[in-house]
């Protein structure tokens, strides 16, 4: 039988009076990838958030391999094996390509990924390595925060809007090198607006409407028409 | 021969304005706290010492030893325990907290110390100096004072840019909540950045005591040579920092000389004329 990696059960959250949760459950097996999809405002990144500890206003469970991580903050959470490539990438403006990476493996847990196997992945970074990170393009910018969130060797990578601002080519070619980044036993959670493209690289999907679960399973077991039905909710 | 000398002892004093505000540019730098009470920890520091020194006999300079760490922890607890609790999206309630720090130290120190004026005695060290022109002479202590300022300013800029610590610093100031995700836990960062600060505080503290008398109510007028070297170098530039500081020293000396009455005065007039020209300071960051 499959590990349950990430249990979440019945989560709720909330900004200020503004509920964005209501009640998400959801399983998570180690080695799977699960597409998160919803129309803006769902609560995909919300429900990342919350797993990663950047949400403090919120109820219910979050299992990760066994333990209730739910009142952890984001510190500690990330030294558990979760890490998050944010939306909008939010490098740090400051600090070189490489600080941004190395900063990433501050946590320093074992596994396969250190600066060596980031620069392998990406080249590109390798060449930029001293420049500041704002001085790089788009794509380059979304390589650091990708390999940022890899050098904590996680188990659990939660991907929220990796191709949000980018050129349909530079989105293709990291969307190539997905299964190579997720490998290796790896669990993800993939926001994506681009709903075919998250559906073609998971193998399970949740898609949130208003806050709730609209729909979840694989995506062979349900329909185009509703699939469709459930992200807009008609 | 005068004015060369008044422009060579302002640079000198210009080396103590740096440290004033290094610290104050750190802070800001790093949480945008603006402290009031900075100027009244620095007289602290000055305070600290002078028992120091009486109960134990140690060389003011020796007594650093053990103001400088002292301070330091003082500054990781008051960071922890206070400020943290105020900063947030608003940067009024630590602004606030600051300003009743400095109200409350002032007079803390009011009721322990007296009003009287103390001075710390650092022997022949104050005293001595060596000519470099016809009635130009260089003290030792101010010529001391303005090497460990750049020594100062110079392990802050390595500090800041090439070690683990001041890239945690510049991390957090650059996105918390991501810093967060990198396992930086950004309270203790904080704490890290007011810790330094406070060391660097009372060196300024113990070389404000040995320079001139110093007085609970010192504090303010210190924050504002610290302020005014900070915002005429450029904010979040240290070794602009330096340069501010030496140019209100060098005004303030300049002033002096065309009437004692000017000194202060000419300072701020300096701190004006960059305000009104060049309103982010001689060198503001790139960003």
């Amino acid at each position: 039988m499959a590990e349950v990696l990430l249990a979440i059960e019945d989560l709720k959250a909330a900004y200020g009076d503004a509920k964005a949760l209501h009640g998400v459950s959801l399983t998570l097996n180690k080695g799977e990838t699960l597409a998160l999809i919803g129309s803006n405002g769902a609560g995909k990144s919300t429900l990342l958030k919350c797993i990663c500890g950047l949400v403090s206003n919120k109820s219910g469970k979050i299992g990760f391999k066994g333990e209730e991580i739910s009142s952890l903050l984001a510190n500690e959470i990330v030294k558990r094996g979760i890490a998050l490539v944010p939306e909008g990438r939010r490098l740090f403006p400051s600090l070189s390509v490489e600080e941004n990476l190395v900063l990433g493996g501050k946590v320093a847990r074992k596994g396969e990924w250190n600066l060596n196997a980031i620069y392998g992945l990406f080249p590109i970074l390798k060449e930029k390595r001293h420049q500041p990170s704002t001085a790089l393009s788009g794509g380059q910018q979304q390589m650091v925060a990708i390999g940022r969130a890899l050098m904590s060797n996680p188990e659990l990578l939660l991907l929220d809007e990796l191709s949000l601002g980018l050129a349909p080519i530079v989105i293709k070619d990291i969307y190539d090198l997905l299964p190579r980044i997720v490998g290796g036993g790896m669990s993800a959670i993939l926001v994506e607006q681009d709903v075919t493209r998250a559906l073609n690289s998971a193998s399970h999907f949740m898609c949130l409407q208003e806050g709730r679960v609209s729909l979840q399973g694989a995506p062979h077991d349900h329909s185009r028409e509703a699939i469709t039905r459930a992200y807009f909710g008609t | 021969m005068e004015w060369v000398n008044a422009i060579i002892q302002g640079i000198l004093v210009g080396g103590l304005y740096a440290l004033f505000a290094a610290g104050l540019s750190l802070i800001f730098g790093v949480m945008r706290l603006v402290n009031i009470a900075h100027g009244d920890f620095i007289v602290a520091g000055s305070y600290l010492a002078w028992i120091l020194v009486r109960a134990t006999g140690l060389h003011p300079l020796v007594s650093l030893i053990l103001v400088i760490p002292i301070a330091a922890i003082f500054g990781y607890v008051l960071q922890m325990v206070i400020f943290n609790r105020t900063l947030g999206k608003d940067i009024l309630p630590p602004l606030l907290v600051s300003f009743g720090l400095s109200v409350i130290l002032q007079n803390m120190l009011l009721e322990t110390f007296t009003a009287d004026s103390r001075k710390l005695d650092a022997g022949t060290l104050e005293t001595g100096s060596f000519s470099i022109l016809p009635g130009v002479a260089i003290g030792y202590f101010p010529l001391l004072m303005f090497g460990t300022a750049i020594a100062v300013i110079a392990g802050l800029q390595y500090m800041f840019y090439h070690t683990a610590l001041g890239r945690s610093f510049r991390a957090t100031s650059d996105d918390k909540e991501i810093a967060l995700l990198m396992g930086l836990d950004n309270r203790k960062v904080y704490a890290a950045a007011m810790a330094l600060c406070l060391a660097v505080v009372a060196l300024a503290g113990v070389f404000l005591a040995i320079r001139s008398n110093f007085d609970p109510f010192m504090g303010p007028g210190r924050l504002i040579f610290g302020f005014e070297a900070v915002i005429i170098g450029g904010l979040g530039n240290l070794w602009g920092t330096l340069v501010g500081g030496v140019i209100l020293g060098v005004a303030q000396g300049l002033g002096a000389e065309i009437d004692p009455g000017w000194q202060v005065l000419a300072g701020h007039i300096a701190f004006l004329a960059v305000l009104a020209f060049r309103p982010r300071g001689l060198f503001p960051r790139m960003t």
